[in-house]
């Protein structure tokens, strides 16, 4: 399974980034091949619909699952159109998170709030 | 960390007054404007011997037209939606950095490939340190759009600045209820909405609670100016307890204030009926936090 | 025919109360009040609405049956207001810029655009035969300038234009077009400091300006001493009163009650129909 989360550097120590829409990579973590690649956010710099061009990053990642805090609702429309499954991250690593979910100890992402408009 | 954000709706209620009093009687260590707009905490809260950081902030970027391979067949301006193309004296045209919002349709449609994407700063944000205290600030250009990403910046900043993740920022938010106050209610623990006795001022909380309500954030209503009319502070009153409001605080029309203001000083400062009340309002903030 | 600007930096400054009682001393007047997110002039003016408008942008829409999923339309956004999901396109409206971008690219003609609305604009009247146009923006809404532009269409007659508080981009849509711009300016730290940006933006347009302090208590004040050193005209000096700040509060119209008002709001009409007509 390929499971997707943003972070804030390319390390799998460091946390799951509770920004969504606006952090500087993703980590794609495949779990049968213990490959971890990380992508740039295209939407860090975006003016707005961050959320939106973030998750279709994480679509175009073809990923099956990803694990967040929390994501907008626009975020939410796309990740679920895609049928990606989410995942509630815990307050800890990337890898940490991800042992979790292997586990099948990581709750399925209900967080989604109303997002946080920037357009002009 | 906990944070508070002061709205109001309407301008001109005391958003940045209770803001720069809060921030002093609570000791607040982590505070930010994101009325970037019409920025004014700083002129009570930053004291001159605080050291500054300042960075430009880039908006969309624009389009730019080179102006040698520029032929003014005018196909750029058919499709700009935005009035933002400028025929030049040479019969050239050249993008309008007010109106461009960034879009590239022009470029698209360009046959000479002549228009391209250029950064734009539409502002600046400021951080200002000192000891353990961090205020995270930041100014718009006039005629500038995209202020939300600005607002998120400022709050960015200041979530990067601080130290230790405890305790309570405060933040100022900006009038009205559009993209800046929008991008404000992202991750606030309370909502601290100050309104006043008036029917603008009533008229405007309402549609302020409403947009607040979207994002279901924890809201606590502070009555400024409570006694100029009483008519009219019994109308804010019934309203808060219709959508269940809870009121934090009355604050009385007090002269000492502007006084106090113009002069630079903070409210905490000095011993008058305001800052009585202001007082109290400190006192209930943890509890509210906690509710 | 004149069309005059009523900003201010600041908010709370006494825009609308400037607006509303200059409008009211010129017969025939129209009041537009651009403060779309926050419209307060309406409950100084009681108006009789006429009529109510829905003001709409401009939408991309996909048909599904036509889309070939050549993902052109997403690459194209420059807002992230469109992406691509199980082959097609999905449309994200309150990010969208209405730039038209994405129905110009499609090769199929898949993609078209269909009008959603931004706000409303109430159109009445008040008085005897004055005009008031109010823009009240959709709560959720993010931006207001498609709707200020509309406001502006239904100026007629001399135009009193109510301007949101700021300087930023809905307020240099509210000034296109005017003639002079009145910059209500009060006399603390943070008038004059907000004071300065919409002075900025004035003369960036160059527009003609002249001000109007409000809320005067002592002599001089701080924005007199900014207007000395700059040089601009101060039209009038509104007192501050407890009275006039209560019959404010409760939404009565100033100059139908206070005579020493409706002679300076008169006397500023005057002045700005002197300055308009050169």
């Amino acid at each position: 399974m390929k499971v997707a989360m943003a972070i804030t550097e390319e390390n799998l120590q460091a946390k799951v980034n509770p920004t969504f829409g606006r952090t500087p990579y993703f980590l794609v973590f495949n779990t049968e091949t213990k490959e971890a690649t990380y992508r740039v956010n295209p939407a860090m710099n975006a003016s707005g619909g961050a959320g939106i061009q973030a998750a279709q990053a994480i679509v175009d990642t073809g990923c099956d699952a990803v694990i967040a805090y929390r994501f907008g609702e626009n975020a939410a429309k796309v990740i679920n159109g895609a049928q990606i499954k989410s995942y509630k991250a815990i307050d800890a690593s990337a890898e940490e998170n991800i042992n979790k979910l292997t586990a099948g100890e990581l709750s399925p992402l209900s967080d989604i709030h109303p997002g946080y408009h920037h357009a002009n | 960390m906990k944070r508070i954000l002061v709205l109001s709706g309407k301008g001109g209620t005391g958003k940045t007054t209770l803001t720069a009093t809060l921030v002093q009687m609570l000791q607040i260590k982590a505070f930010a404007d994101c009325d970037v707009d019409a920025p004014n905490l700083h002129l009570i809260c930053a004291k001159k011997e605080w050291e500054r950081e300042d960075k430009p902030f880039l908006g969309m970027q624009i389009s730019f037209i080179d102006q040698d391979k520029c032929t003014g067949c005018g196909k750029c301006v058919e499709v700009c939606r935005f009035d933002a193309l400028v025929k030049t004296a040479t019969g050239t045209y050249q993008v309008n950095p007010f109106n461009c919002e960034g879009c590239a349709v022009c470029q698209y449609v360009c046959p000479e490939n002549a228009i391209s994407s250029k950064d734009n700063i539409t502002g600046k944000t400021s951080v200002y340190t000192h000891e353990d205290t961090v205020f995270s600030t930041a100014q718009l250009n006039m005629g500038s759009g995209n202020s939300g990403k600005l607002v998120s910046e400022v709050k960015k900043n200041l979530d990067d600045a601080v130290p230790k993740n405890e305790g309570i920022a405060i933040i100022d938010g900006s009038p009205g209820i559009g993209c800046p106050v929008i991008a404000s209610l992202s991750g606030i623990d309370l909502a601290l909405m100050v309104t006043e006795p008036t029917s603008s001022g009533l008229h405007d909380l309402k549609r302020i609670v409403k947009t607040s309500k979207i994002f279901a954030t924890k809201i606590a209503i502070v009555i400024n100016k409570s006694d100029i009319d009483e008519e009219g502070c019994q109308l804010v009153e019934a309203y808060c307890q219709e959508e269940h409001l809870p009121i934090i605080g009355h604050i009385p029309y007090d002269s000492t204030v502007s006084k106090t203001i113009n002069k630079g000083e903070n409210l905490a400062d000095i011993d008058c009926p305001s800052s009585k009340a202001i007082g109290k309002i400190a006192e209930k903030i943890p509890s509210f936090l906690e509710k | 025919m004149m069309h005059i600007a009523i900003l201010s930096g600041k908010g709370g400054t006494g825009k609308t109360f400037v607006s509303t009682n200059l409008s009211a001393c010129i017969k025939g007047s129209t009041y537009l009040d651009c403060d779309v997110e926050e419209p307060n002039g309406s409950l100084l003016l009681h108006p009789t609405i006429t009529s109510k408008e829905v003001v709409t942008k401009l939408m991309p829409e996909t048909n599904q049956d036509i889309c070939i999923g050549c993902r052109k339309c997403v690459d194209i956004c420059r807002f992230g207001a469109l992406a691509f999901l199980g082959g097609k396109p999905m449309v994200f409206p309150e990010v969208c810029h209405s730039c038209g971008g994405c129905t110009l690219v499609c090769p199929t003609g898949a993609m078209s655009e269909k009008p959603q609305s931004v706000g409303i604009l109430e159109n009445g009247t008040f008085l005897e035969n004055n005009h008031i146009t109010t823009g009240i923006l959709n709560v959720g809404e993010a931006s207001a300038v498609s709707l200020i532009s509309a406001v502006l269409k239904k100026a007629q007659n001399d135009t009193i234009i109510d301007c949101p508080p700021g300087s930023a981009c809905s307020v240099m849509e509210s000034i296109k077009g005017c003639d002079y711009c009145v910059l209500v300016a009060e006399p603390t730290i943070f008038g004059l400091h907000n004071l300065k940006m919409v002075y900025d933006l004035v003369r960036v347009f160059k527009k003609p300006y002249g001000i109007v302090i409000n809320k005067c208590e002592d002599e001089s004040n701080l924005i007199d001493d900014f207007c000395k050193q700059e040089q601009i005209e101060i039209l009038e000096r509104i007192p501050f009163t407890k009275t006039i700040a209560s019959n404010n509060a409760r939404g009565h119209l100033a100059v139908t009650i206070d005579q020493t008002l409706h002679e300076l709001f008169s006397d500023l009409a005057n002045k700005l129909k002197e300055r308009t007509s050169l």
